[in-house]
């Protein structure tokens, strides 16, 4: 039942083959047996996940109409606020804290009637693309448990992978929902910017957060997406326009007579080999669906990350200040006779890991005055370069290809002493985020040369997300019938728990 | 102690104003919350995950503050910039919840404005331009208590305490370009210019403009340069200015400050000082050579402020008189002497005055009701006047009666004090208090009667044309009558039976 897509146990909670509490007890079991190994969850909320699948079971038991995703569990980012249910963000600094207010996702999801069995694992405030900077521990990749699963959302795209959900919420700032689902063989959107409310998402960088859907199959991640999207007054940057019909999109995944640019910049040297190749193939399988390939140029995604490492720190520098000790979260150093100032400083010492203080640093120093026109000035107009460049590019093409990631899933503890090496992870993601757009990774099989899985990464216009659930589904179709089962059928056993 | 004489300072320097005023906007809810914004609540009691700075909450800019700051930009004949812009000024200070205010920076909402001042000078009244270089929007601070020590400052405490109700109260900070010129009259400038604004704000309605409760501040900036020279000298910023008479206070301290250290040959430091109100004085608060940087950068969790040409236009329209027009409009029309003038703006009570005489009331009658005993009732009972439960429509209708011998101006004031008293209507309290002019001369022939029966040495006296011995025989037959009969016809009805009528 665990392996089952969340449309088909959304089917068999309707017929009535299960119940949400029978479905939801599964994968609190699975969680039991494999969490040790994976450490895909920072807290798991038995109870209140069971009480809701009850409150479903008793709603559907009175007939009530109940949405597509009602009774069906899901994996919650530790950077959404979820009330009363503790908060870290990955983070010591707010070890302990329980939110007295529901994010805006949250509220969305829990009036679908969606089960939240927890908080998933995740980069200290969303920082990084291992998972490796969680305060507590990496999450494991159920790939091969010596690597890392992808961050900074690692933790939910390891629960999809180890089956210990269906559904998954993450954040993206500059790939953290894509590139752990391309590492490790499952789907995640970031949508346009602004089609999902930022309201109790715990910012890292304001202007590119974005939390999006993750799942196992197209289709689910659109039912997800439509779940939790739409105009919010609590978030000023929420877009109010219809959202995307993306379960539409998703279920007929017609692409005949569509455009698909490849991005020149986004392929070639750096790319591992069989990233490339199964890039190649999926290009191969979209032609025989009905569309047309064409080349497309962004001269100006050369500077994204550059321009990123100082848009993204500054940002951080300003919403990570919040956490002094004073009103929430962790307090060090308050003995008799101590200053706030003290308090402040020791706190943040204490409750800050190195990538997070990094961050910090880069961005202090980026918009201190003097400086800033010559870093956050000019990222800011880097990114209008990359904003234009795409505009341009969507001209020639509906949507745009490149492989999610350079590489596969790389081994934990391999480049955490190499920041630059770990952020050229992002190269291809990053892009997206700078420009406000929709992307999405799905996965277009495994490298021949590792046995890994290989993310291929689709991107559309603003509000336009429904096109990349269009060529989403198409690719996954005929992926499918390619491989003749699933991706994640051909995982290896999880460390001898099937 | 100080030598130098503010003549002295002013024969050899000419002071250079910059006036920084914030104001609290009076909306019902916090600049980029919903959380109330009442004055005096127990502490921490109007606050929410936003106004708390919670992880993950997010600001909503409060549509009336804007409107409320373009009314402001409007009054103060500022250009209202099509395109503008929040920033977030960052710092840590444990009474700012973000450790960032959001602010605007290089974008305000308004720019460019004027205020024409009018003082008194040696050779008459006198008008100064004082030019405004900004109108912007922004949120307060939370206040802090600091408990122990001797300072009240966070510095020797022995512990702080938090109160966030303030936090997030919509500011508007006016900034004005500098002011040259203003010579020796920079104190008065400097005080009328806040006066103005004060007044301005009131009529616009936009903040409650309290100077004692802090929604209205104003912080200093001075510096001196010799006369003739064109070259700006050092300044210093004067916080913690709590009053009109604290402006020209500070102003004045701080000119002879500079000028004392200029004369010995020192430099003024560039630094904030605070007022402190026992003293006159300023005392040294931190210094801007240390100045903290702020590191602005447009808040990206706010999309700009783009106000629609109409919708400012339509504001325009709806700007109320000027109310320094508007004074000198009112105290002609009633032909008020300046005194009056002046007693009647500082009792504020000049709304309800006019008020008063739209429903037909005489401006003097009215004028004298509000500014004499109603503003001593409520003085007694420590309330503002507009608290009271007495209206410009239950006055008017009093000075009618008074008007048509109905009341006696005696009468009246029990009819006031019942009003006021939550007794109802003046109809009301008359009805209900049995209180009418006693009309009928045989009742009051009687009285009188008596009254002479009971002092007739006295009436001796005025059939003899002692004229003023007529008061002590009236005062008998008022007490008789209870106050309730028109003293000028006892009078005259009194001189009649003791032969004195047609004197």
């Amino acid at each position: 039942m665990i392996k089952n897509s969340a449309a088909e146990m959304s089917a068999a909670l309707s017929s009535g083959a299960t119940t949400s509490v029978a479905l939801t007890q599964a994968h609190l079991d699975r969680i039991s047996e494999v969490d040790g190994k994976v450490h895909a969850f920072l807290y798991v909320d038995t109870q209140g996940a069971l009480e809701q699948a009850k409150k479903i079971d008793d709603a559907r038991a009175r007939g009530e109409k109940l949405g597509p995703l009602a009774g069906v569990p899901l994996a919650l980012k530790d950077v959404l606020v979820q009330k009363d249910v503790p908060t870290t963000c990955g983070s010591k600094i707010l070890e302990g804290w329980r939110p007295p207010y529901d994010s805006t996702v949250v509220t969305n999801l829990k009036s679908a009637g969606v089960v939240i069995l927890g908080k998933t694992n995740m980069d200290e405030f969303a920082m990084g693309s291992s998972t490796e900077n969680s305060a507590y521990g990496p999450t494991h990749n159920p790939w091969d448990l010596t690597r890392i699963p992808g961050g900074s959302g690692g933790g939910s795209s390891a629960a999809l992978a180890a089956f210990e959900a269906p559904l998954a919420i993450g954040t993206d700032t500059g790939g953290s929902i894509r590139q752990p689902a391309a590492v490790t063989g499952t789907v995640g959107v970031k949508p346009t910017y602004g089609g999902v409310s930022r309201y109790g998402l715990v910012a890292f960088s304001s202007s590119l957060d974005q939390a999006g859907p993750c799942a196992r199959t197209v289709l689910d991640t659109a039912l997800l997406h439509e779940v939790i999207a739409g105009h919010d007054p609590k978030d000023s940057t929420s877009i109010n326009a219809p959202v995307p019909q993306v379960v539409a999109a998703a279920k007929s995944g017609d692409v005949k007579g569509m455009k698909i640019g490849v991005v020149k910049e986004l392929n070639g040297d750096g790319y591992q080999a069989g990233v490339r190749q199964r890039f190649e193939e999926s290009l191969e399988l979209l032609a025989k669906a009905g569309a047309e390939i064409v080349e497309v140029s962004a001269p100006n995604f050369e500077y994204a990350l550059a321009a990123y490492y100082l848009i993204a720190p500054s940002e951080c520098s300003s919403n990570l200040a919040r956490f002094d000790a004073m009103r929430y979260g962790l307090r060090v150093g308050d003995t008799d006779g101590a200053s706030a100032e003290s308090v402040m400083n020791m706190t943040r010492e204490v409750g800050f890991g190195r990538e997070v203080k990094r961050r910090i640093l880069l961005g202090t120093y980026a918009l201190s005055s003097g400086y800033y026109d010559a870093y956050y000035g000019s990222a800011q107009k880097v990114r209008t370069l990359i904003t234009q460049d795409f505009n341009k590019a969507f001209e020639k093409c509906d949507v745009m290809v490149s492989p999610t990631c350079p590489t596969t899933a790389f081994k934990i503890g391999e480049k955490a002493d190499d920041p630059l090496a770990m952020y050229l992870n992002d190269i291809a993601t990053i892009p997206v985020n700078m420009a406000g757009i929709g992307g999405m990774s799905l996965p277009s099989g495994v490298a021949p040369e590792d046995g890994l899985p290989v993310g291929f990464q689709i991107m559309s216009p603003v509000m336009q997300d429904q096109r990349m659930y269009s060529v989403g589904a198409a690719l996954e179709a005929a992926l499918l019938s390619k491989w003749g089962a699933p991706l994640l059928s051909k995982a290896p056993v999880l460390g001898g728990v099937a | 102690m100080s030598a130098l004489t503010y003549e002295d300072v002013i024969s050899k320097y000419e002071p250079v104003l910059g006036l920084e005023v914030h104001v609290e906007l009076n909306t019902n809810s916090k600049m980029f919350c919903g959380c109330s914004t009442i004055f005096g609540a127990e502490p921490n009691t109007q606050t929410c995950p936003v106004c708390l700075a919670m992880p993950g909450a997010l600001p909503v800019v409060n549509e009336k503050a804007i409107e409320s700051t373009i009314l402001i930009g409007l009054a103060l004949n500022c250009s209202i910039a099509p395109f503008s812009r929040f920033a977030r000024k960052n710092y840590f200070y444990p009474d700012m919840p973000k450790n960032f205010q959001i602010s605007q920076y290089d974008e305000p909402i308004c720019v460019n404005g004027y205020v024409d001042v009018e003082i008194e000078t040696d050779e008459g009244p006198q008008s100064f331009r004082i030019e405004i270089e900004r109108v912007h929007m922004e949120e307060d601070t939370g206040k802090s208590l600091h408990v122990g020590g001797s300072t009240g400052r966070i510095h020797g405490a022995d512990y702080s305490l938090l109160d966030y109700n303030r936090a997030g109260i919509p500011l508007v900070e006016i900034v004005t370009k500098i002011v040259p010129g203003t010579g020796k009259y920079a104190p008065e400038v400097a005080k009328a210019y806040v006066a103005e604004l004060r007044d301005i704000l009131r009529a616009l309605g936009v903040s409650d403009v309290k100077m004692e409760q802090g929604s209205l501040r104003c912080d200093a900036n001075v510096s001196l340069r010799l006369i003739g020279s064109e070259v700006l000298g050092t300044r210093s910023e004067t916080k913690n200015v709590n009053s009109l008479r604290s402006v020209e206070r500070a102003i004045r301290g701080e000119m002879i400050r500079h000028a004392e250290r200029l004369n010995k040959g020192e430099k003024v430091v560039q630094e904030t000082r605070h007022f402190q109100e026992d003293t006159g004085l300023t005392r040294s608060g931190r210094s801007k050579e240390q100045a903290e940087d702020y590191r602005y950068f447009p808040e990206p969790d706010l999309v700009p402020v783009v106000p629609d040409a109409q919708w400012i236009e339509k504001l325009r329209a709806g700007l109320p008189e000027r109310p320094s027009l508007r004074r000198k409009r009112l105290q002609e029309q009633w032909s008020v002497p300046d005194k009056e003038m002046a007693a009647m703006i500082n009792a504020d009570v000049l709304n309800i005055v006019e008020e008063t005489v739209l429903l037909g009331a005489d401006p003097t009658k009215a004028r004298s009701w509000w500014l004499g005993e109603i503003s001593r009732l409520a003085n007694e009972k420590d309330v503002a006047i507009t608290a009271l439960a007495i209206t410009a429509k239950d006055v008017a209708e009093i000075v009618s009666l008074v008007a048509q011998g109905e009341l006696t101006d005696k009468l009246a004031r029990q009819v006031v004090e019942g009003v006021i008293a939550g007794e109802g209507t003046p109809a009301q309290v008359i009805s209900a208090r049995g209180i009418k002019v006693v009309n009928d001369d045989s009742a009051l022939m009687a009285a009188i009667e008596s009254a002479c029966a009971a002092q007739p040495e006295t009436a001796q006296k005025v059939r003899d044309g002692h004229l003023p011995a007529a008061g002590a025989l009236i005062g008998i037959v008022m007490k008789e009558t209870k106050g309730q009969a028109d003293a000028a016809r006892v009078r005259e009805l009194l001189l009649g039976h003791l032969g004195q009528s047609g004197n």
